[in-house]
C-alpha cells in the first residue's frame, strides 16, 4: 500500500528522479590557505563526466560580493545553483544600501545552513565548498561539505586535497607567507594532486582575495617530470595475483 | 486634537490628507512615562523613568535587552511593547544563527518600521501605541533610533519620549555636541541628568528610574540599583553646589515646555511630518 504523500514530497519511489543521487559532472580538489595579505586558492578547471575528463575549461572558483571567494569540488551543476542562491543573497545585502555587508563568515554560515537543510531533505547539493575572503584586516578560510559539515582553518582543501596537499600544508605552511611563498606552496600541493588524482587536468588557476579585492589568474600548466624511475616500470615488482 | 468624522478606522484619510488613527496612536506614546536615549561614538545609554501605580505593585519593564549589542527603551502601550521586543529578540536570534554575525541594528530597525507601516493599512489592524527608542551597535559604531507607531524611524544623537519629555529634550538639546565624544560615565550621568529633568521636582532615586548601557565590547545591561544610585549620589553633591545658578534655567525651560505642549494640540501641522 502506497503511502499518501503531498505533491512535492521527496519521499517514496517516484521522488528518487526529482533528487540528487549522484553527481554527473564533477569538479576535483580545491586548495587553499591564509598568507600574509589574504587567501590563496586554487583549482583546476577539470570538469569530469564520470571518468571521462570533458570539460577543460571550468571556473571552479568565483568571488561573492566584495570580500569573498568561493571554490567548489562536485557537481558542477550543484555549484551553479549555489552561485544562484549567493547571487540573491548578495543582491539582497547590496539593497540595504547602508554600509553594512555580508563578510565571509556571514557567507560561510550561511552556505552551512543551505547545505545542511538540503542534506537533512536527503536532497544535498553534491559539493564541498571553501570560502575565503578578507574584511576589515580579518582573514577568514572555511569549508563546507554536502552533509553540512563545517569548520575554519589556516589551509583547507576538498576531495583528493584533503589526503595529499593537506599533509604538505601541515609542514610547510606558517603565518604570514609571502604572495610568492604562497603560491609556491599551492603549485606544490597541486602538482601532487595531478600526478597522483585521475580526474585532475593540468590546466589550473590561482585566485587571490585581499582587502583590496579578488584576483584570478589566467589558466595555465604546471610542469611535470616523468623520468622518475617508478614511472618507467610502474609493474616492475608488483606482486600479482595470478 | 478633536473627535472627527474620518478618525474612525485607520484606513480613512482625512481630506487634510492625515490618518488620525495612526496620530492617535502616537498621543499613546505621549502618554506614556519617559524614556530618553543618549549615544557616543562608541556606547549609547537608554533611560526610563518607572512609574508603579500605587505602592502595593511593582513598576513596568520598559526597557528589553534585544541582543548583546542592541536593547530597547519603550514609551506607550507597554503590551504592545514587549511584543515587539519579541519580534525584535526573534529577529536578532534567526540572523545570528544563519550568519553567526549580530544583526546591524540599522537592519533590524528598518524591519520593525516596516512591521508598523502595515498597521496602518490594513482595516482589520491598529497602529502600535508605542515608541520604541532602539540602542545598538553595528559596523559603523554606535547608533540610537526612535521608532514610530506611524512606520516612521529617525536616528538621533538624543532623544527623549513619553511624558515630560520635552523638559528632558531641553536639557539634551543643550548639551547633545559633546555626547560623540563624551566617555562612558559621562554619557550614563547625562541620561540620569535628562531622567532628573522630567520628575519636575520629584528626588531622582534608582528605585524610580532604569538605566541600560551598550557599547563597544560592552554587551546590552541594565545597570544594578546600587550602581546608579551611587552615581547619582555623585552627581547631586556637585548638583547641590551649582543649585542656585541651575534654577532659573529650569524655570525657563518648564515654561518653554509648557508652550510646546500647548502647540502640539493645534490642528495645523500634523505631527508625522515633524
Amino acid at each position: 500500500m502506497a503511502s499518501k504523500q503531498p505533491e512535492n514530497s521527496l519521499l517514496g519511489p517516484e521522488a528518487d528522479s526529482q533528487r540528487t543521487l549522484y553527481p554527473y559532472v564533477t569538479g576535483t580538489s580545491v586548495v587553499a590557505l591564509k598568507y600574509k595579505d589574504g587567501i590563496l586558492m586554487a583549482a583546476d578547471m577539470g570538469g569530469s563526466y564520470g571518468s571521462t575528463l570533458r570539460y577543460k575549461s571550468v571556473e571552479r572558483m568565483k568571488p561573492i560580493g566584495k570580500h569573498s571567494l568561493l571554490g567548489a569540488s562536485g557537481e558542477i551543476s550543484d555549484f551553479q545553483e549555489i552561485l544562484h542562491y549567493l547571487d540573491e543573497l548578495i543582491l539582497y545585502d547590496n539593497m540595504w544600501d547602508d554600509g553594512n555587508s555580508l563578510g565571509p563568515k556571514e557567507v560561510h554560515n550561511y552556505l552551512t545552513r543551505v547545505m545542511y537543510n538540503r542534506r537533512n531533505k536527503f536532497n544535498p547539493l553534491w559539493n564541498s565548498l571553501v570560502l575565503g575572503g578578507v574584511k576589515n584586516g580579518q582573514k577568514y578560510l572555511g569549508t563546507v561539505s554536502m552533509i553540512g559539515v563545517n569548520f575554519e582553518d589556516n589551509h583547507v582543501a576538498t576531495g583528493f586535497g584533503n589526503h595529499l596537499a593537506r599533509p604538505i600544508l601541515r609542514q610547510e605552511w606558517h603565518e604570514n607567507l609571502s604572495f610568492e611563498d604562497g603560491v609556491r606552496l599551492l603549485e606544490k600541493c597541486m602538482r601532487v594532486l595531478l600526478y597522483r588524482d585521475r580526474s585532475a587536468i593540468n590546466k589550473l588557476q590561482i585566485a587571490k582575495i585581499t582587502e583590496e579585492g579578488m584576483t584570478i589568474s589566467q589558466p595555465y600548466s604546471l610542469k611535470t617530470y616523468w623520468e622518475f624511475s617508478a614511472f618507467a616500470n610502474p609493474a616492475q615488482g608488483a606482486v600479482g595475483s595470478w | 486634537m478633536f473627535r472627527n468624522q474620518y478618525d474612525t478606522d485607520v484606513t480613512t484619510w482625512s481630506p487634510a490628507g492625515r490618518l488620525f488613527q495612526v496620530e492617535y496612536a502616537m498621543e499613546a506614546v505621549k502618554q506614556g512615562s519617559a524614556a530618553i536615549g543618549l549615544r557616543s561614538k562608541t556606547h549609547i545609554v537608554l533611560g526610563c523613568v518607572n512609574k508603579a501605580n500605587s505602592e502595593l505593585s511593582s513598576h513596568q519593564k520598559k526597557i528589553f535587552k534585544v541582543d548583546d549589542h542592541i536593547g530597547v527603551a519603550i514609551a506607550g502601550l507597554t503590551a504592545d511593547g514587549r511584543v515587539l521586543s519579541r519580534y525584535m529578540r526573534n529577529e536578532c536570534i534567526n540572523y545570528g544563527f544563519t550568519y553567526e554575525s549580530p544583526l546591524p541594528v540599522g537592519r533590524l530597525v528598518v524591519q520593525l518600521a516596516d512591521k508598523a507601516q502595515v498597521c496602518t493599512q490594513r482595516s482589520w489592524k491598529r497602529p502600535y501605541g508605542v515608541g520604541l527608542l532602539v540602542a545598538g551597535l553595528d559596523e559603523s559604531g554606535a547608533h540610537l533610533y526612535y521608532n514610530c507607531p506611524s512606520g516612521n524611524y529617525f536616528e538621533y544623537q538624543a532623544f527623549a519620549i513619553g511624558s515630560r519629555s520635552q523638559a528632558a529634550k531641553t536639557y539634551l538639546e543643550r548639551r547633545f555636541e559633546n555626547f560623540a565624544d563624551s566617555s562612558r560615565d559621562d554619557l550614563v550621568k547625562d541620561a540620569l541628568m535628562a531622567i532628573r529633568e522630567t520628575l519636575q521636582g520629584e528626588t531622582l532615586k534608582s528605585s524610580i528610574c532604569t538605566v541600560a548601557v551598550v557599547g563597544v565590547g560592552e554587551p546590552f545591561h541594565i545597570l544594578d540599583q546600587e550602581t546608579v544610585q551611587q552615581i547619582i549620589d555623585a552627581f547631586e553633591i556637585v548638583g547641590e553646589q551649582e543649585g542656585p545658578a541651575a534654577e532659573p534655567d529650569a524655570a525657563a525651560g518648564q515654561g518653554a515646555a509648557a508652550a510646546d505642549q500647548g502647540g502640539s494640540t493645534d490642528e495645523g501641522v500634523a505631527p508625522m511630518d515633524i
